[in-house]
């Protein structure tokens, strides 16, 4: 396979995996924004979101204040915002567009379908688009998409390239989630334990569609240790850091394997891997959750820019 | 004076042969059904992703070129004349490439000044001397036809290089068959889909001479922003080759190679559908970011083929299109088939007189110009535009050809109003490798405004499909 059609299939993932996680801080906001507001000087939460996604600073020069409608804008419609969902899932139809011979009639639908229905509600007046819907219709388009993808694709290295595009965005956005509510959301050590922070806890749960698989899971009281070990070491949570250190690992080795040659990143991936399975919760908070966080979205691009070099830069000789 | 226009389906006041079915059809198909039948055809066409942007307009980058569901009728037999007009034209167009970038005969023979030749922006002496593999510098001829009787077909112009359009050939038929599979079951019509097999058996037959395996084919594309990158990506697809941009391929040794996952692989046949400026920056354009360094020297050494080859672009240029039936007698030894439109060249003062006299009767073109851009459709103009492309002409005579206003031949169109008349053009795709080959249908462009001559996509023109009638 071309090296720039690997590089294609592996950025339409990222890109709608990155739309989900848009979706799902927008939920996250807006759920939070119905929680009564405590305390002098307290951040917005709409602000901690913009924090999360890493947008602060292009929403303050285009917007100012953060109130909802502007953040809604920004988070779904906005094409100066790269992130925005509406940026996505052009950018996830262009790459496509560009490989539409590697996928499948029903891949190119799923992707295709969401574009033409984007713009239709890009139309409509906003007034006329409310927050819940957008979120759901941004999950739905992406779990149409994953499901053609997973029903019809060719099980060769096309469809490894894709799923490495939604493990590493995953494992990605997953850490950044989590960081920020530890970081950003909380103002401050007092509230840690409070009512306040349960329900932020809860929420987070939510925003990841995780909620009632956690009670399942765990049952009782919802603890930052819990969290931690469901979205983090628990490999039977779909979202975790371990689930997705596990399919790139699986997808790489697959790689390795059609193509007779291993690689640093197959190497990689299992190193991190090793370690997400022996990690304990203790060990996660004798380090720091956050500095745990930091260095595991650095050990994750590392590994993405060694996919690139092995596969997708054809630099490879 | 109003010309009368030779309409293809009522001709003497019936329906000819090749329509009649065609006549209930559209008899029998209320106005509800029609406006469903055209919104099902439109979100065919968008979702497959078939559109067309045009260059420089903005506006929307999916733009679908319109399809008109009336489809276009010929008899076998009048394609077969037409067949072996096309294959005769590609046949002499290749010879004259391979003679003018050899010997040049038939410049030596007086039969083409030497200035059109070798002074044509498109001669490029790199390739001067070379010959490709099977004496091959045109792969992929498409010709312009037009019609203006129950006989008459003439030449508009030939494209050598890289002529587009083949996928709206195979999609238009795609769609009718699946709207309309009746139609189908009672017309006899000759099949198309086999081009995109011949097309990759003719690029795979003229593999370079150091090729010794299963030729590597690849489509070289200037990349998705192009309008005509849908296009490529579905050559590609159907033939089951990789679509690469100049960035995917490097060269290395004596060989071209692409860039893939699991490392270089080598690549023999090169169909490009850039153009020749940007093929190779250390050659052409340095300027250019979409072509492969050094990948000319591959060609000359014959590491790699390039189709069309480099240079072909000569052949297809209006001022040399005047000398076709000449180069026809010349190389082939036979009688043209298809007939020229007859045409002045402004460059010569006589012409220039007669055509600065009649401006309001004629055709006038610029030599280099396409996509129906830099043309004065003399009596669809208004004196003020007349007088001023006179300016145009008298400042650079020879950057124009004039031609007489032909009188297209019309074929029924879905139009606002019900069923009308409307201009058409035919392009077929000639193929030429170890064989000559030609898949009996073409790409019939309509102009959907009323009156207008002009048919090119660029300038609002649409497409209907094209059925060549089994015996």
């Amino acid at each position: 396979m071309l090296s720039r059609t690997a590089d294609n299939l592996y950025w339409i993932t990222r890109y709608m995996e990155r739309a989900e996680t848009m979706a799902r801080l927008l939920d996250v906001g807006s759920r939070m924004s119905l929680l009564p507001s405590t305390g002098e000087g307290y951040l917005s939460e709409w602000d901690s979101l913009l924090q999360a996604s890493g947008t602060a600073e292009g929403f303050d020069k285009k917007y100012g204040e953060p109130v909802q409608r502007n953040i809604e804008s920004y988070f779904f419609f906005d094409r100066d915002n790269p992130s925005s969902i509406a940026s996505c899932i052009g950018s996830a139809r262009e790459n496509a567009r560009i490989v539409r011979g590697a996928l499948t009639t029903q891949v190119w639908d799923a992707l295709n379908g969401a574009f033409q229905e984007m713009r239709a509600l890009e139309r409509k007046p906003r007034s006329e688009v409310d927050l819940s819907y957008i979120t759901d219709w941004t999950m739905r388009h992406s779990a149409l998409l994953r499901g053609a993808i997973d029903g019809t694709q060719l099980r060769k290295d096309g469809w490894d390239f894709l799923n490495l595009g939604y493990y590493l965005e995953r494992a990605d956005n997953t850490a950044r989630l989590l960081d920020v509510k530890y970081y950003v959301l909380l103002p401050g050590v007092e509230f840690v334990g409070s009512g306040r922070d349960n329900y932020q806890w809860t929420t987070l749960l939510r925003a990841m569609s995780a909620h009632r698989a956690f009670h399942w899971a765990y049952g009782g009281e919802v603890t930052a240790r819990k969290i931690a070990d469901f979205m983090i070491l628990n490999g039977a949570s779909p979202r975790s850091l371990r689930s997705s250190v596990e399919g790139m690992t699986d997808h790489l080795d697959r790689l390795a394997r059609g193509y007779g040659r291993s690689s640093a990143a197959q190497s990689k991936a299992r190193s991190l891997l090793a370690e997400v399975a022996e990690l304990t919760v203790a060990d996660i908070f004798d380090e720091g959750l956050h500095e745990f966080l930091t260095r595991f979205i650095r050990e994750v691009a590392a590994l993405g820019a060694l996919v690139h070099e092995v596969y997708l830069s054809g630099d490879q000789r | 004076m109003v010309p009368t226009y030779f309409n293809e389906m009522y001709h003497d006041g019936s329906a000819r042969p090749p329509y009649r079915h065609l006549e209930n059809w559209t008899a029998d198909m209320p106005a509800e059904l029609r406006s469903l039948k055209q919104a099902e055809a439109e979100a065919l066409f968008r979702r497959i992703g078939i559109t067309f942007a045009v260059y420089g307009e903005g506006g929307d980058p999916d733009r679908l070129i319109p399809f008109d569901m009336f489809p276009r009728v010929f008899t076998n037999a009048e394609w077969t004349k037409m067949e072996r007009g096309i294959k005769q034209r590609a046949r002499a167009l290749n010879a004259f490439l391979v003679d003018i970038y050899g010997r040049g005969e038939i410049v030596r023979s007086g039969r083409i000044p030497a200035r059109l030749v070798y002074q044509n922006e498109a001669y490029e002496k790199a390739v001067a001397g070379f010959v490709p593999p099977r004496g091959v510098y045109s792969h992929i001829v498409g010709i312009d036809i037009v019609r203006t009787g129950p006989e008459d077909f003439f030449v508009l112009e030939d494209n050598c290089r890289t002529p587009s359009g083949v996928s709206y050939m195979l999609e238009n038929r795609e769609i009718m068959m699946r709207m309309f599979p009746a139609l189908f079951r009672e017309n006899r019509i000759q099949p198309v889909d086999r081009y995109p097999e011949l097309l990759r058996r003719t690029l795979a037959s003229v593999a370079p001479a150091k090729c010794n395996s299963e030729p590597t084919v690849v489509i070289l594309t200037p990349g998705h922003f192009n309008s005509a990158y849908y296009e490529h990506s579905f050559l590609a697809d159907l033939m089951g080759v990789e679509l690469v941009e100049g960035q995917d391929l490097f060269v290395e040794g004596e060989f071209v190679w692409m860039r893939t996952t699991e490392g270089p692989k080598k690549v023999d046949v090169i169909y490009r559908r850039i153009d020749d400026a940007y093929i190779d920056p250390l050659c052409f354009r340095p300027d250019s970011m979409l072509g492969v360094p050094g990948l000319m020297d591959v060609y000359r050494s014959g590491g790699v083929s390039i189709c069309s080859a480099p240079g072909a672009g000569v052949a297809d240029d209006k001022a040399i299109y005047t000398f076709v039936p000449e180069m026809i007698r010349f190389y082939l030894g036979e009688t043209p088939i298809l007939q020229n439109v007859p045409t002045w060249q402004c460059g010569k003062s006589d012409d220039l007189k007669y055509v600065l006299d009649h401006l309001g009767e004629l055709v006038v073109k610029e030599v280099h110009g396409s996509g129906g851009y830099g043309m004065l459709v003399g009596p669809k103009s208004s004196k003020d535009q007349i007088a001023s492309f006179a300016e145009r002409v008298r400042a650079d005579p020879g950057n124009y050809i004039a031609q007489p206003t032909l009188a297209l031949s019309t074929v029924p169109t879905f139009v606002n109003e019900g069923i009308a008349p409307r201009h058409v053009d035919l392009r077929p795709y000639c193929l030429v490798g170890e064989r000559v080959e030609l898949v009996p249908g073409g790409l019939t462009r309509v102009a959907l405004t009323e009156g207008s001559l002009v048919v090119n996509s660029s300038q609002g023109g649409g497409v209907k499909d094209t059925w060549v009638l089994a015996e």
